[in-house]
């Protein structure tokens, strides 16, 4: 089995009384996709920040690779440096080229030469199919093209795994498919993904390990052909049914 | 001597005048700007004993009493303190405060309408979080703030005038010296001064649309927030 | 004579002062609101020449200082046989300055008022002054809440330039009692707090009816 690049172990967050995580524990093996799901507001968004800490959680321990994220000595920027993340309404950074979106990381953070940046941002670019929007601003660019350049934004930092925060959801329907088909190629290509998504479609097809989450715990994780036909919990199975109803099983 | 000619012989100290207006609106905003920035950063990301502290205090102070009763407790307070400090200086040290007071709720608008996503996307490539001011907020921030701070240069160049109170030869000092001079017009030599204001004020305005035309984001529109209370919007 | 003894000797004077600083900026602010809502009108919905007069005005006096207007007024308009007293130059420069932000902020509001809320009120057969008053003056009104209580602010801070020209106001009366006792820097100081607590307590004011007046859910 390939060896494990995160742990996340009873991971517990709460805005007042509001309890979000409420212990919350896996883990996510090199070259893996794992896909959350579960009903809006469950919790899911908020794992996903406190997994770079964007978040803070308020108790639990998470671990990337052998190095503990939640140990206060940790350089949380350099460990954020080698996670990726591709959020929701994209956060492109409005007053910078898509160059200079893609760029603006390697050259401030990693301190790579303009030069090597540009290559590498290009590279990057082209890989999601936007070489020739270099040049370009965010507002400029449709809404799919713009997630597009924000998981280039995210590659070129060469990071260790990604993290994405339903990157379809802010998107008109049209404009699902080419970001879908640029994460798949990313999953076909070894990245280690941890997705919250909607897209049942995707799950099923790439996905290695299912974690459907409610009010703040884990229900029930597993492969893809377990969670979708064998299926050992009602609240599970209630979801898949409605989920796949509301959104159909979109085919890659 | 004919209207023309009062004018005339008059310009040359019309005009270093209004050097010295030009130097006193140069000095007000500069500090402000400084001064402004520090405030507003303060404020958005500073622990907040410092906002109630230091910065809210400072902020509501040269926010509420005016520009002239500012302009007289740091003249006199000098010399109640035994502090040396020019007319000059005095003015600048209080037009610079209170525009800092006002360029600091210029840029945090600014700040906070460009919201949390921007710097949620610069953490998550590693960068601290002066990097992401740097790289990502304030680039930003000036661009949106552009339009309110030509407002600020207006209002700053106009309230330069009142440097004339405590004794700086500024423009309109340099018209009242000529009006004493030629014994009367001063309807003539006011308008004159007021025409030469009108010019600055437009000049520069002119300048500040070009820098917001210049560094317009294409596509892009800020929605600007509105403040809620009325002492954070004065 | 310890801080304390003297502001409370030359409170009653200074307070004196303040009331004449209140009634310069109430007066100020009902000019500007006579002659600011025709200028934007003249600005939105007159014709070409007057179009042209309104913004000329405006664009003159927002581009001028208010003391450069005080003194016109009052050092310049007796050149032409223009006699006013400082009390009376004060309110009219105020009150033409006011006007000119005033119209501003009422063109911003009318313009804000939307387009179909025109076409509805012609829809059910008004015409266009009867669509102005019942339709775009109302909720105009309402948006120009904002800016307008900036604006009494304003005009109250810069009531205190009245000064320049010995209109009696709280700076005047300020500068008198320091002729006398010499303490320029402390009788600065109350003047300054005393501008501190009417700004303050009048900006609490204005919130309280900002939010009686607000449409709901706009």
């Amino acid at each position: 089995m390939p060896e494990v690049i995160l742990k996340v172990e009873n991971l517990y967050k709460s805005y007042g009384e509001l309890t979000v995580l409420n212990g919350i524990s896996f883990q996510v093996r090199q070259g893996e996709t794992t896909v959350i799901i579960g009903t809006s507001g469950t919790g899911k968004s908020t794992l996903l920040t406190c997994i770079n800490l964007i978040t803070p959680p308020d108790k639990g321990r998470i671990w990337l690779e052998e190095i503990e994220i939640t140990d206060p000595k940790t350089d949380i920027n350099l460990v954020r440096s080698s996670i990726g993340m591709v959020f929701q309404h994209f956060n492109l950074f409005t007053h910078l080229t898509v160059l200079d979106n893609v760029r603006l990381g390697l050259t401030v953070v990693k301190k790579i030469p303009k030069d090597r940046a540009t290559a590498i941002s290009i590279e990057k670019l082209n890989l999601v199919g936007l070489a020739d929007k270099l040049n370009s601003y965010p507002a400029q660019l449709s809404g799919g093209q713009q997630q597009r350049v924000s998981i280039a934004r995210a590659l070129a930092m060469d990071p260790k795994l990604i993290l994405f925060d339903e990157p379809t959801s802010a998107l008109d329907p049209e404009l699902i498919g080419e970001v879908l088909n640029v994460m798949v190629k990313l999953a076909e290509s070894g990245m280690t993904m941890v997705v919250v998504s909607h897209e049942m479609g995707f799950a099923r097809a790439v996905a290695n390990d299912i974690i459907f989450m409610e009010n703040g715990i884990i229900v029930e994780e597993g492969d893809p052909e377990t969670m979708f036909h064998h299926s050992r919990n009602p609240r599970t199975q209630e979801f898949l049914h409605k989920i796949t109803e509301l959104y159909g099983g979109r085919p890659k | 001597m004919d209207q023309l000619s009062i004018i005339w012989q008059g310009l040359p100290s019309l005009l270093s005048g209004t050097l010295v207006t030009l130097n006193l609106t140069f000095y007000f905003l500069a500090l402000g700007f400084i001064l402004g920035i520090i405030l507003a950063l303060g404020r958005v990301y500073g622990p907040s004993y410092v906002k109630i502290l230091i910065i809210l205090p400072f902020e509501r102070f040269f926010r509420a009493v005016p520009e002239l009763v500012l302009l007289f407790l740091f003249y006199f307070g000098s010399s109640f303190f035994h502090i040396n400090i020019s007319a000059f200086i005095a003015a600048v040290l209080a037009m610079g405060f209170r525009s800092a007071a006002y360029q600091a709720q210029i840029f945090r608008g600014a700040i906070l309408s460009i919201g949390e996503d921007q710097m949620k996307a610069a953490r998550s490539l590693g960068m601290n979080t002066l990097q992401s001011i740097r790289f990502v907020i304030l680039p930003q921030a000036l661009r949106l703030s552009i339009p309110s701070w030509a407002n600020e240069y207006a209002v700053v160049l106009k309230d330069s005038s009142l440097a004339y109170a405590v004794g700086v030869t500024e423009l309109l000092r340099q018209g009242r010296y000529i009006v004493a001079r030629t014994f009367g017009n001063a309807l003539l030599v006011y308008t004159v001064c007021a025409l030469i204001y009108f010019i600055l004020v437009f000049a520069g305005n002119q300048v500040l649309k070009h820098l917001e035309e210049k560094y317009k984001i294409p596509g892009y529109e800020f929605k600007q927030r509105r403040e809620q209370s009325v002492l954070e919007r004065i | 004579m310890s801080f304390l003894e003297l502001t409370w000797n030359i409170l009653p004077k200074l307070l004196e002062g303040t009331a004449i600083t209140i009634e310069l900026t109430l007066i100020a602010i009902t000019i500007g609101i006579l002659m600011g809502i025709p200028v934007a009108l003249g600005r939105v919905y007159g014709n070409k020449s007057i179009y042209t007069i309104c913004t000329f005005f405006v664009e003159i006096i927002r581009g001028t200082p208010l003391l450069t207007q005080l003194f016109i007024l009052y050092f310049g308009l007796p050149s032409i046989g223009i006699m006013l007293s400082p009390f009376k130059a004060a309110l009219i420069g105020m009150g033409i300055n006011s006007a000119a932000y005033q119209a501003e902020y009422f063109r911003g509001a009318i313009q804000s008022v939307k387009e179909e809320q025109l076409i509805a009120a012609y829809s059910l057969g008004m015409r266009q002054g009867q669509a102005i008053r019942y339709i775009v003056l109302p909720q105009m009104f309402r948006l120009v809440i904002p800016s307008w209580s900036n604006e009494l602010i304003y005009l109250l801070k810069y009531s205190s330039m009245a000064y320049m020209i010995q209109a009696p106001e709280i700076m005047s009366q300020g500068r008198l009692i320091a002729s006398r006792n010499f303490r320029t820097f402390e009788v600065f100081i109350v003047v300054a707090l005393i501008y501190l607590v009417l700004v303050l307590v009048l900006s609490k004011l204005l919130d309280l009816m900002e939010r009686r007046f607000s449409i709901p859910g706009l």
